[in-house]
């Protein structure tokens, strides 16, 4: 199994830990992630207008020179995970947004949008296998978890297709799969404040307070997230309980974690 | 008058958003976690856009509280799309000069050791053009 990986800024600097772990993880199981050359920054959001382009030049680079090598391009930052996917969606779907994209890169063949764009949740559920997860794990997880997806990896769903935006399973199944007990609160699809942690700390302390608070009630003794960003709201906005990336929690289940 | 249209028909273009179809149920700014610190409310955005009273809306902070969490679209039972509103919205203000809601020469002031790199760029793409 091999992919092309873009780790994204965040990974090089403050979440340097949600993307060591998923590299030592990812070798456990055998999965082979070769990382983009020349990556940018992905813009860090996703700008709905339909006449934005320029902010979204980079991630179509990115999906065309994956396109050009394994094809599929792996993401682990819901941030990027995010623009990368809805973008390519653009390209797909959007004729005046492809036009626009291609006139101006010009790349030796035009791009349509064919790379797949796949969370490394998505590659660990849909092509290793949960039970096969489940057979390498030597370190079982005994506590109680409480998955925290945000809204990056779920919505739009018309788009995202990751879970079931309302009720998603796949932070849950993976928790009983590297043996913990899963905590389900019915905040984990609700946001953090995102950016608005930047303008407005107050916003995003009420709005993650909400969430731990909601974890806290339903007995959990640590978060997990695929989010930089929703790990700093979390921790920094609120602090009540720990939140660690969910890659950190698979490397030490596997036993690669040090 | 004819200001008022060009702009609308602009908000229209850059969101996609079908806002005749909206049938007033609500049910975005239930999902809203920003609905409070909004002046006027995602369904209202909706309501002033469709009856081209977009003055108010231009004029008015609602739009910086979005958090383009996108519950209200996926929430939508008619599929709407508030939240690209909300951003076209935002935008138009934003493409004004002097319409910039952070500075760069801001970010130092407002950041911290451990913020990541994904909340200050996505700050800036948000609130600056
Ligand atoms: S996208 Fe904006 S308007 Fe819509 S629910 Fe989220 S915060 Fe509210
Ligand atoms: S949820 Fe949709 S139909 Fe209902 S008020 Fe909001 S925009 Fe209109």
């Amino acid at each position: 199994m091999k992919y092309d990986y873009y780790p994204g800024c965040t990974l090089k600097t403050k979440a340097k830990e949600l993307d060591r772990c998923l590299r030592a993880s990812a070798e456990a199981l055998g999965i082979q992630l070769e990382e983009l050359p020349e990556w940018q920054c992905c813009g860090g959001v996703y700008t709905t207008a339909r006449d934005e382009i320029a902010t979204k030049l980079s991630a179509v680079r990115a999906l065309s020179a994956a396109r050009d090598s394994t094809g599929t391009l792996v993401t682990v930052c819901a941030g990027c995970h995010n623009v990368l996917k809805r973008v390519n969606d653009d390209v797909k779907n959007d004729d005046y947004f492809n036009q626009r994209v291609n006139n101006y890169l010009l790349p030796e063949k035009p791009y349509l949008g064919e790379t797949r764009v796949v969370h490394f949740l998505e590659l660990l559920r849909d092509e290793v296998g949960f039970d096969e997860i489940k057979k390498r794990v030597v370190n079982p997880i005994g506590k109680k978890i409480a998955p925290y997806y945000g809204c990056l990896l779920l919505r739009p769903s018309s788009v995202m297709a990751f879970d079931d935006p309302e009720n998603p399973t796949v932070l849950e199944k993976f928790v009983e799969c590297i043996g913990g007990t899963p905590v389900v609160s019915p905040m984990r699809n609700e946001c953090c404040g995102a950016y608005t942690t930047v303008s407005d700390p107050s916003a995003a302390a009420e709005y993650s307070g909400k969430i731990v608070d909601s974890c806290v009630k339903n007995g959990a003794n640590l978060i997990i997230t695929a989010c930089p960003l929703c790990q700093y709201n979390l921790v920094k906005r609120d602090g009540r309980l720990p939140v660690v990336y969910f890659t950190e929690l698979l490397a030490e289940a596997l036993g690669v974690k040090e | 008058m004819n200001d008022i249209k060009k702009t609308t028909e602009q908000l229209a273009f850059m969101s996609g958003a079908v806002t005749s179809r909206c049938m007033g149920c609500g049910k975005c700014t239930a999902s809203c976690p920003a609905f409070d610190r909004m002046e006027y409310h995602p369904h209202q955005f909706v309501y002033m856009v469709e009856t081209g009273r977009i003055d108010k809306l231009l004029a008015s902070k609602s739009a910086f509280s979005c958090l383009t969490c996108f519950a209200c679209v996926e929430r939508c039972p008619r599929m709407v799309e508030p939240a690209r509103l909300i951003e076209a919205v935002r935008l138009a203000v934003e493409r004004q000069q002097g319409g910039n809601r952070l500075l760069p020469d801001d970010v130092p002031c407002v950041i911290d050791d451990d913020m990541p790199q994904q909340a200050v760029v996505a700050a800036l793409r948000k609130f600056t053009k």
